[in-house]
C-alpha cells in the first residue's frame, strides 16, 4: 500500500473556495499564475510558506461554495500531497478526485494535530500521528478507476482510443 | 415502498424502476450549462481527451455573465475562446449578455421539469424550483460530458421539508432558506437532496422557489426540488404530462430526516458575516450602520424581488451615506421593471440600477467594498473576501429587508 509522509498546515471548519482561490484571481490564465493567492483571504503568507509533499488538515465541509476546479487544482499546483478534512463538499470532492488530488476523511486527526507535525499517511489504511494511528478508508471503486485512470481527462483519452 | 422525488426523476432518466437512495448510476444529460468563467478549461480539457465532436450541440448552453461586461483587460479572452469553441462545435444556443445564466436557463425554456441538468456553476441547484434534478460540477466533467452525453451520480438520500401555513407580511422565501440554513448548518444537507412540500411552498411563485432552490447548495445539498405544479406549467409554458404530474415524493418513501416548519414561526432573518449559517434574527441587529446595500443575483434579482424592493422604496429616499445597487437577473426582467415602473420608483429613491449580471455578487465589478465596510446583500454567499476585502462585512437578507435598510442607513426589521 502506498505510504509518505508530510508535514501538516492546520486549518478550520468550512474552508470555502473563495477562500481557496478568490473569484478575482480565476480569470487569470494559469493555475501556475493563481498559486500566490491561494488561501490569501485567510492567510495570505500560506501559499509562500507551503512546500511540495506537505499536507493540508482541515475541519468539516473542506472546499464547501463554488464550483470551482481551481480549487482542488491550485492546492495541487502547491505540491500538496493529500487533504485530510473531517468532511468534504461534494462539488470539491468530485473535482480533486478527477484531478488527481488525494481527499481523505477522518474525524478526528484534526483536533489531536498541530501545525508543523510531521504525519505519516498508508494510503486506504491509516494516517499516524504523534504515536497514534487513525484509520482511513478506501474510496469506491468507480472513483478508484478514475484515480487509477490518472484523472478523469486520462480516463476519457483510454475511451476514445488515445491511450492504453 | 413509495419514492423520493429524486429517485423518481433518476427512474424516469435511466429506466432503472429499482434505482433508489445510495445506488451509483450513470444519467443521460438534458442540457448542459457552461458560464464564461470556466468556457476556456472545458474547451482546451474537450479537446485533451481527444472528443470531436458534441455528444447534442443543442443540448449544451453557454452563457456569458460573470464576466460582462468585462472589467479586467484578460476576461475578453474567455467571450473570444467561448465564440470559437461554440463555432466549431455547432453549439447554436450562446448567450452574450442577457442576464445571469441561472435566471436564464429556466426563463429561456431550457430546463423542463424531470430534467437531468447540470452547469459548471455550484448555483444550478436553482432548477429544482421547477423540478429537475441540477447541480454544480466541475469543468474536466462537463468536459466528459460534452463528449459522451453522460455522467455517474450517486443518488442521494432526501432531507424532506414540510412547511405548511401563511407567512408573515415581512417574511420572504429568502427568510425562509436562509432559517432552514442556520437549523441545517453549512454542511448539514451534504451530498443529499432538499425536498419542498407543503402547502406554503404549493402557494409560493416560481420565482421565490428559486430563491429556495438557488442557496440549497449553501447547506452542501446536491438539490433542492420543488414537485412541478401548475404554477410551474404556466412559468415553463408548457402542460404538465402524466409523467411530470407523478413527480412528487410519496409520503411512504425514505427520507433520511423530516423538518415540519410553521409558516407562520418564520421572521425576517439575516446570514451574518462570514458564514451563510450564522443566522439571526434581524431584531437582534437592529441599528448596525451599513454603507451599502445590494438587491439582486440569481438568488433574488427577480421581476417580484425588484417590486418588493419598491414597495419599500415608493416615495422614500435611500440613506445619503449609503449606496443602493440594485441588479436585475436578466435582460427580460430588466425591461419588465422597466416598462412597469418599477425601475423608475427604485431610481427616484436612489438606486443605482446595473446591467444584469454576476459581477457585485462573485465580487469582480461594480461595487466591491474595502476594510469596515458593511453590506446588506440578496445574494447568497457571505464568505470571507467575497464582495471586496476580507474585512468587508457581508449581510444576507431578503429583498424587503434589504430595501427596508436602504432607506435606515442601517438594519432594520421590515
Amino acid at each position: 500500500m502506498e505510504k509518505f509522509t508530510g508535514k501538516v498546515w492546520v486549518l478550520g471548519d468550512d474552508i470555502d473556495t473563495d477562500i481557496i482561490i478568490p473569484t478575482e484571481y480565476l480569470a487569470l490564465k494559469t493555475v501556475d499564475d493563481m498559486k500566490p493567492y491561494a488561501f490569501s483571504p485567510l492567510r495570505p503568507e500560506l501559499a509562500g510558506q507551503i512546500q511540495p509533499g506537505d499536507i493540508i488538515v482541515a475541519g468539516k465541509n473542506f472546499g464547501c461554495g463554488s464550483s470551482r476546479e481551481q480549487a482542488p487544482e491550485v492546492i495541487k499546483a502547491l505540491g500538496i500531497r493529500a487533504v485530510i478534512a473531517k468532511s468534504y463538499a461534494r462539488i470539491f470532492f468530485r473535482n480533486s478526485i478527477n484531478n488527481g488530488l488525494l481527499l481523505i476523511e477522518n474525524e478526528d486527526l484534526r483536533d489531536a494535530v498541530s501545525e508543523g507535525d510531521t504525519i505519516e499517511v498508508t494510503v486506504g489504511e491509516s494516517v499516524s500521528c504523534n504515536g497514534k494511528s487513525y484509520a482511513i478508508s478506501s474510496l469506491p471503486e468507480n472513483l478508484l478507476d478514475i484515480l487509477n485512470a490518472g484523472g478523469l481527462v486520462k480516463a476519457m483519452r483510454k475511451l476514445n482510443g488515445l491511450e492504453d | 415502498m413509495g419514492a423520493t422525488l429524486i429517485e423518481k426523476i433518476v427512474r424516469k432518466n435511466t429506466g432503472n424502476a429499482a434505482a433508489k437512495a445510495g445506488d451509483i448510476v450513470t444519467v443521460n444529460v438534458d442540457r448542459v450549462m457552461i458560464h464564461d468563467i470556466f468556457i476556456p478549461f472545458v474547451a482546451d480539457k474537450f479537446e485533451e481527451m481527444g472528443f470531436s465532436k458534441i455528444w447534442d450541440p443543442d443540448k449544451a448552453v453557454l452563457i456569458y455573465d460573470h464576466l460582462v461586461p468585462a472589467s479586467q483587460v484578460d476576461d475578453t479572452r474567455h467571450f473570444r475562446k467561448g465564440d470559437a469553441f461554440a463555432e466549431k462545435y455547432g453549439m447554436k444556443n450562446v448567450h452574450h449578455s442577457d442576464g445571469i445564466c441561472h435566471q436564464l436557463m429556466t426563463e429561456a425554456g431550457y430546463v423542463k421539469p424531470g430534467n437531468i441538468v447540470f452547469g459548471t456553476d455550484s448555483h444550478t441547484t436553482t432548477y429544482g424550483s421547477v423540478g429537475a434534478f441540477s447541480t454544480g460540477i466541475g469543468y474536466t466533467e462537463m468536459a466528459s460530458i460534452l463528449g459522451t452525453g453522460k455522467l455517474w451520480i450517486r443518488v442521494p438520500e432526501t432531507i424532506r421539508v414540510n412547511i405548511n401555513g401563511t407567512l408573515p407580511a415581512n417574511v420572504t422565501s429568502k427568510d425562509i432558506i436562509l432559517t432552514l440554513l442556520g437549523d441545517l448548518g453549512a454542511d448539514g444537507a451534504t451530498y443529499k437532496s432538499l425536498e419542498f412540500a407543503g402547502d406554503t411552498v404549493e402557494n409560493m411563485s416560481v420565482a421565490s422557489r428559486m430563491t429556495i432552490s438557488n442557496m440549497a447548495i449553501e447547506a452542501g445539498a446536491k438539490c433542492g426540488l420543488f414537485s412541478p405544479d401548475e404554477k410551474t406549467a404556466q412559468y415553463c409554458e408548457m402542460e404538465l404530462t402524466d409523467n411530470e404530474k407523478d413527480l412528487y415524493g410519496d409520503e411512504d418513501a425514505v427520507y433520511s430526516r423530516v423538518i415540519n416548519y410553521r409558516a407562520e414561526d418564520f421572521v425576517p432573518v439575516m446570514a451574518c458575516p462570514s458564514q451563510v449559517d450564522n443566522i439571526r434574527p434581524t431584531t437582534e441587529l437592529e441599528g448596525t450602520e451599513i454603507d451599502q446595500v445590494f438587491i439582486g443575483s440569481c438568488t433574488n434579482g427577480r421581476l417580484e424581488d425588484l417590486q418588493t424592493a419598491a414597495a419599500v422604496l415608493k416615495g422614500k429616499k435611500v440613506a445619503p451615506f449609503v449606496k443602493l445597487i440594485i441588479t436585475p437577473a436578466s435582460r427580460k426582467i430588466y425591461r419588465q421593471a422597466l416598462a412597469d415602473g418599477t425601475l423608475k420608483i427604485l431610481s427616484e429613491a436612489g438606486a443605482m440600477i446595473t446591467h444584469p449580471g454576476c459581477g457585485l455578487c462573485c465580487g469582480r465589478a461594480g461595487g466591491i467594498l474595502t476594510d469596515g465596510e458593511r453590506v446588506v446583500a440578496t445574494n447568497n454567499r457571505n464568505f470571507l473576501g467575497r464582495m471586496g476585502t476580507s474585512k468587508v462585512e457581508i449581510y444576507l437578507a431578503s429583498p424587503k429587508t434589504a430595501a427596508a435598510c436602504a432607506v435606515a442607513g442601517k438594519i432594520v426589521t421590515p
